[in-house]
């Protein structure tokens, strides 16, 4: 008997998902197992299986078109089955979705002017605005951190202020602009990590740390262990190293806040951000204190990898205490991050610098790297956090120590 | 007819034509430019320049005239016309192969020759190799304009002159009449005056100087009637004739004499170069002799675009070349702003120097803002003093709800050199605070504008 196909919960908390892709087409057999489709859900791309032999005879939604989790997408025919009335079908679940109807209007989080970016410095907060254009918001009582800049590098000026005022008076649905823009819709993705990083940066009390690492001894040791080595070691798998020996030696540190209680992990589970294209996700390296530097360089590759494909599964990026993010590769030296909840702490890791040292009085060149620890003050204190970040510190300065 | 391919084509070598080709070739783009006379166009060869060249003469030959009040005894001094046009001319070929030096170092191909559009994406380009035909998806039309020429009065290089005649003089006119109050107009008064000529100016508006400030234009007329110039305003030419070596001028409007002239100078604005460039039966459209743009300077035919004088007022080399800019960025696929005229400043040489920028007071009342206005004169200013250079004043113009600096209007001794601090002010959108808050090096005459600002809140020091 033919049946509806619902788009299924794919991962946790998503109340919407979208169907990326139909991997079959309307009247083709499907034996049980195979892949209907693939779902796009807020954080990786996830296989639809088939779960008994049938014929995919309808399909109901595009792809791309985001729908309820359970609200039907397809329709499977028995196979075999031709005259099916869909319309009854649909019509019967209907009603019973009907009576099932939530209260809770899940309301978009974000308010419709967040498609203005802010021409806010991250780090700082600045928001770059010119005198004129601070003064007229001012006057007609705009926040300036809502309007979109349009002058050099997004800074806000005087026609920024009054296209927005303008389109105030009227009420247009459209934002007046003499700018040239597309609107790009945000996937489901950039809508959880938009989502998470403003709950984070609101509600989490975030503080930081600054520490510089000498690098000499870890290049050395890394130069002489990648002249034997099958796959290239990276400083981020040191790093990745470091951090996980360092919460299995500062237990206190390994710890995530919860509204009733302290969660203290018993094993070091790191994540790695890693960006793609869709956005920002960090798969976890687990028990990464006891793997092999190799097995953490060949973890981080494939998963990163697959994180670019958006085929992460969810237990692959869920859980951990702690993550690192790592824009050295890109010429920064140091930055500060935004903590990933429920994470207490994130270390942001710049670019190893040739810089001048002073060592026993001398000036020198040394190599240096700096390392900014951001962490949830409610979770950890700042004496806890800066014993962390010197036992990490002296594991990457005396690398051997994290060896063995 | 061999066919060659770029991604750009300028028709025209001026500063906006040139600059064009140099920002194309920066963002990447196969780039030509086709130019039938001299690259560096009026600008470089037969306008800017050159008159900088004349009037820095002028002012040479004034200031040793004025050496005894400096303390310092010298001869009389005496101008050696053939040198000094020698020394324009000269100044203006160096920049003219300073210009081909710089289309070979932006790999510009340059094609000398009249081009002319011939079908969608395609130039054909006359020179005295013959034919040739070039195709790019982008065509920028940069010919610029000629001087008008008033019927009766042709330039003929003897009774009547254009400013290229005017550039080029075998003697100084004993009696010159110059026909037109505007910026050229009145820097060739100044330098025809220095040289010893008994100069007249016709300006059919009431003042001099029509597009500035009121009392911009009251300030420099006082000073060329002081200096014996001889200013009619707000006449019409009645006719002309030649008679016995010398040209009679009727004028009727505020003065009805009869002026007698040795040599008529035309500088009664200027037409656009939309001739013979192949715009009929295009969506090309024409007004006034000039091709009418969008704000990034597209034209009504697809990938045709016309920047510079071609394009509209204000007919000045930098506009042009900005205009340039934003025409090959946008082309470009780059998010240029489209030009503000109101922060385009202009400048004329002429003694005493004006320079402005912005609403003139007159025009941001009609424009209904509630008005701050501050004046300082250079004559309570130490540095002024000092440099026996008092003439003129600074004034400024500002929105008294915003703060907004509307406009700025300064009269002196190189304020050419000092409008770019309100120009640069007005596009920070700097308000009246943050120019108070500036503190600007003593001695010097830009104190002034600081003082301007500070009078038009009514705090100013030293006045
Ligand atoms: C006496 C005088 C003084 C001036 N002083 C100043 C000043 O002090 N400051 C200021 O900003 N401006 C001044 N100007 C104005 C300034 O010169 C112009 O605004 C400026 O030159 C315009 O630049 P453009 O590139 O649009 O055109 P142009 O400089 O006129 O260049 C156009 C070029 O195109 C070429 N051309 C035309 N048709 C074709 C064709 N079909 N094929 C190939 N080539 C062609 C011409 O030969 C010319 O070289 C002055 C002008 C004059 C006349």
């Amino acid at each position: 008997m033919a049946k509806l196909l619902h788009m299924p919960e794919v991962s946790a908390n998503a109340t919407h998902a979208a169907i990326q892709n139909w991997t079959l087409k309307e009247g083709d057999t499907i034996s049980a197992g195979d892949c209907i489709a693939e779902i796009e859900t807020e954080k990786a791309l996830v296989e639809l299986a088939a779960e008994e032999d049938a014929v995919l005879g309808k399909i109901l939604v595009e792809p791309g078109r985001e729908v309820e989790v359970g609200a039907p997408i397809g329709v499977l025919f028995a196979r075999g089955e031709t005259d099916v009335d869909i319309a009854a079908l649909l019509a019967k679940a209907g009603a019973l979705a009907a009576a099932n109807e939530p209260v809770v209007d899940d309301a978009p989080v974000l308010q419709p002017r967040a498609e203005v970016t802010p021409a806010i410095d991250a780090h700082s907060g600045r928001i770059f605005a010119s005198p004129l254009a601070r003064r007229l918001a001012a006057a007609k009582g705009l926040d300036l951190a809502s309007l979109k800049g349009s002058g050099p590098n997004g800074r806000i000026v005087k026609r920024d202020v009054e296209a927005v005022a303008v389109a105030a008076a009227v009420a247009a649905p459209t934002p007046v602009s003499t700018v040239d823009f597309d609107e790009i819709p945000h996937s489901s993705m950039r809508k959880t990590i938009a989502r998470r990083l403003v709950e984070s940066k609101a509600t989490v009390p975030h503080f930081y740390l600054d520490v510089e690492c000498r690098m000499e001894p870890l290049l050395a040791l890394r130069e002489q262990v990648n002249r034997t080595a099958a796959r290239k070691i990276s400083i981020n798998d040191f790093i990745v190293k470091a951090a996980a020996v360092a919460l299995q030696q500062v237990p206190a540190m390994n710890v995530t806040w919860t509204e009733t209680a302290l969660r203290r992990y018993h094993q070091a589970d790191v994540c790695v951000a890693v960006s793609t294209e869709s956005g920002l996700i960090t798969p976890v390296v687990r028990n990464a204190d006891s793997k092999a530097l190799s097995q953490i360089s060949a973890q981080v590759a494939e998963l990163a990898g697959r994180a670019r494909d958006g085929r992460l599964r969810p237990e692959e990026y869920q859980g951990g205490s702690f993550t690192i993010s790592n824009l050295g590769m890109f010429g920064v030296e140091q930055f500060s991050a935004i903590i990933n909840p429920p994470h207490a702490a994130i270390l942001a890791v710049g670019a190893t610098q040739q810089k001048p040292v002073v060592e026993n009085g001398e000036l020198k060149v040394g190599a240096v790297l700096r390392c900014t620890l951001s962490v949830d003050h409610r979770a950890v204190d700042g004496a806890l956090a800066a014993q962390w970040l010197a036992v990490f510190k002296g594991l990457m300065e005396n690398p051997l120590g994290m060896l063995i | 007819m061999s066919e060659m391919k770029f991604d750009l084509i300028v028709v025209g070598g001026g500063p906006g034509g040139y600059v064009a080709a140099i920002r194309a070739s920066q963002l990447g783009l196969r780039t030509a430019l086709v130019e039938k006379a001299q690259l560096g166009g009026v600008c470089l060869n037969w306008g800017c320049i050159p008159t900088k060249a004349l009037l820095r003469s002028a002012d040479v030959l004034r200031l040793i005239g004025s050496a005894g009040s400096f303390g310092i005894e010298v001869g009389p001094a005496r101008p050696d016309l053939k040198a000094i046009v020698k020394r324009s001319r000269d100044v203006a070929a160096q920049l003219h192969r300073g210009v081909s030096g710089l289309m070979k170092k932006h790999r510009v191909q340059v094609f000398n020759g009249h081009a002319r559009l011939d079908g969608p994406q395609r130039l054909k380009v006359s020179g005295e190799q013959g034919e040739l035909s070039l195709n790019a998806p982008h065509i920028i039309l940069a010919t610029g304009a000629r001087a008008r020429v008033l019927p009766g009065m042709e330039p003929d290089g003897k009774h009547f002159w254009s400013y290229r005649q005017a550039l080029v003089p075998d003697s100084v006119p004993k009696r010159l009449v110059i026909i037109g109050g505007g910026a050229i107009g009145i820097e060739f008064a100044s330098f025809y005056h220095a040289l010893g000529a008994q100069v007249s100016v016709v300006e059919m508006a009431e003042r001099i100087l029509p597009v500035e400030d009121h009392e911009v234009s009251a300030h420099v007329a006082q000073a060329l009637v002081r200096d014996g110039i001889r200013l009619y305003t707000g006449c019409a030419l009645q006719g002309s004739k030649v008679e016995q070596g010398a040209v009679q001028l009727r004028l009727e409007g505020n003065s009805n004499e009869t002026l007698q002239a040795d040599v008529v100078l035309v500088a009664a604005g200027i037409v656009g170069n939309v001739e013979e460039l192949g715009l009929e039966g295009t969506g090309v459209k024409v007004q006034h002799t000039h091709v009418l743009v969008d704000e990034f300077c597209r034209t009504g035919e697809p990938g045709v675009y016309a920047i510079g004088d071609l394009a509209g007022a204000p007919w000045l080399a930098h506009k042009a070349s900005h205009e340039a800019v934003i025409c090959v960025e946008k082309i470009a696929g780059q998010n240029p702003h489209p030009l503000d005229p109101r922060s385009v400043p202009a400048c004329t040489y002429s003694h005493p120097q004006v320079a402005s920028v912005g609403y003139t007071e007159a025009q941001a009342r009609s424009a209904g803002k509630t008005l701050k206005v501050g004046k300082f004169p250079f004559a309570a200013n130490g540095k002024a003093i000092a440099m026996g250079a008092t003439e003129g004043f600074v004034k400024v113009v500002f929105d008294a709800d915003s703060g907004e600096l509307l406009g700025a209007h300064m009269v002196g001794e190189e304020v050419t050199e000092m409008i770019q601090g309100y120009t640069i002010a007005r596009g920070l959108e700097t308000t009246e605070a943050e120019l108070i808050e500036s503190i600007l090096p003593h001695p010097t005459m830009s104190e002034a504008m600081h003082e301007a600002v500070l009078a038009a809140y009514e705090r100013a020091l030293h006045c």
